[in-house]
């Protein structure tokens, strides 16, 4: 469904991004053993992949180990990306979000959970804002969209997508009673879409 | 239970739910479209918060992608119907479209890739069930997590509980943290009577049984138990009706607790 697919981001920083690239037409060459269609993948992308990886891991040497393994990946399953389920974009970062929430549980890294209940103490709003500082209209229209949000949703989803908690440790978090956040998390993610207008074609 | 099952959507969007219920979520997924195109779109709804997130990689990340793909194949796509993969891939390769290991630094188990199962969940449908659409839980004990059952029992942490049955046989719950699996070794285990299963449950520090799929008996069997067990205290087996049930509903033949 055409109205899932996003045109690569105007403003992806990376040089080798051209404007006109499709993401999912680079995939689709991938698909096919194109490892050049697959650098311009690489590039009109990794500040997403490898910023994502990062945000989530707060280890740079993680984060980079992580975006390489789902690189790899999105090269072994480009033949299996469907365009009419959601944008090429999303299709990446599921990949990459998974395997980086699966190497968070994996380690079960004390340290981390230490470092990033303390980071994530402040004020959630406060820590999006600052880290979108560099980022253009996309990011700014994501925040307008996160504030159409209730203070509790956008917490609850910014906690589990970029934080890489579970459900149940952002209850923990927000001091909500067990089994409510993920409604929060849905609901919230539910006015998200609609409010950015993706993924509600179908 | 259906609608709770729903609700899980959007935790399942973010990567937020515990092994044990994502893997039961994605059982739902495999037979509900509705949770998949929701799932679908939450999931671009939360791509979105990427934005938010933009760094730009090291160059040494570039360079190791673009030297890395030249020794990974890229699969074929899921054909529609029964066909697939009939010209692409091997055999190993359509049976389990998800976890072959690629070729990295990371040496640590890595669990079943199954990046959205709202595609690879039908894909895995497609695949599995050689086009029926039919998911077989079955086919992925089996065959799909060998591998894994291996990883689990040889792991140096591991640890096992074991059991006698109560009509002959016996059953040995192994379980690692750092493969973050469980697996079951059956020895001497009647079949199941006709038209029932055994069903693997992971039981709950709350006592609750969570599905962790089915197993047939006999002389020797081994079953990776799906999902984690690190919420788990516990693990069991029961008898229900081909196909299994979400809930027990007998009582347990087995019931072992993790010391």
């Amino acid at each position: 469904m055409v109205d899932h697919l996003r045109s690569v981001p105007d403003d992806a920083p990376e040089p080798g991004a051209t404007a006109g690239d499709d993401l999912a037409e680079l995939l689709k060459r991938s698909a096919r053993g194109d490892e050049a269609a697959f650098a311009r993948l690489y590039d009109a992308t990794s500040a997403k992949v490898y910023g994502l990886a990062l945000r989530v891991l707060r280890s740079p040497a993680q984060a980079e180990e992580v975006a390489q393994e789902a690189y790899l990946e999105i090269w072994r399953l480009a033949g299996r990306y469907e365009a009419d389920r959601g944008s090429a974009l999303a299709w990446m970062l599921t990949i990459t979000h998974r395997r980086a929430v699966d190497r968070v549980r994996a380690a079960e890294a004390s340290t981390r959970r230490d470092v990033s209940y303390e980071q994530h103490n402040r004020p959630v709003e406060h820590d999006v804002t600052a880290e979108a500082a560099h980022a253009a209209l996309e990011a700014r229209r994501v925040r307008v969209a996160l504030e159409a949000l209730t203070e509790v949703q956008r917490e609850a989803v910014t906690l589990a997508y970029l934080g890489g908690y579970t459900h149940t440790e952002v209850a923990s978090m927000l001091d909500l009673p067990v089994g409510t956040a993920k409604t929060r998390i849905r609901d919230g993610l539910i006015r998200l879409r609609d409010t950015m207008g993706v993924g509600a074609g179908r | 239970m259906s609608s709770d099952i729903h609700a899980l959507s959007g935790a399942y969007a973010v990567d937020a739910l515990d092994d044990v219920e994502r893997a039961e979520f994605e059982r739902h997924l495999a037979t509900c479209e509705a949770c998949r195109a929701e799932v679908d779109g939450l999931r671009e709804a939360a791509a979105s918060l990427s934005e938010l997130s933009d760094t730009p990689a090291p160059p040494s990340l570039r360079s190791s992608v673009l030297a890395g793909i030249t020794t990974v194949r890229p699969l074929g796509p899921v054909a529609e119907g029964a066909a697939a993969h009939a010209a692409g891939g091997s055999p190993e390769e359509v049976a389990d479209p998800v976890e072959q290991p690629v070729s990295l630094a990371d040496r640590r188990a890595r669990r079943t890739r199954r990046w959205a199962a709202g595609i690879a969940a039908a894909a895995a449908v497609a695949v599995l069930g050689g086009g029926t659409a039919v998911w077989h839980p079955w086919d992925r004990g089996t065959t799909t997590v060998v591998s894994v059952a291996d990883r689990v029992i040889h792991a140096p942490d591991a640890r096992h509980d074991g059991q006698r049955l109560p009509n002959g046989g016996s059953v040995t719950v192994y379980r690692s943290a750092s493969v973050g699996r469980a697996v079951v070794v059956a020895h001497d285990m009647p079949p199941a009577p006709d038209g029932k299963v055994y069903e693997l449950w992971f039981q709950d520090d709350a006592g609750a049984m969570h599905p962790a799929g089915l197993m047939a008996g006999g002389a020797d069997t081994t079953v990776t138990l799906k999902g984690g067990y690190r919420t788990a205290r516990g693990a069991g087996i029961t008898v229900e009706p081909a196909g299994g049930s979400p809930v027990p509903t007998s009582t347990p033949i087995a019931l072992i607790s993790f010391t």
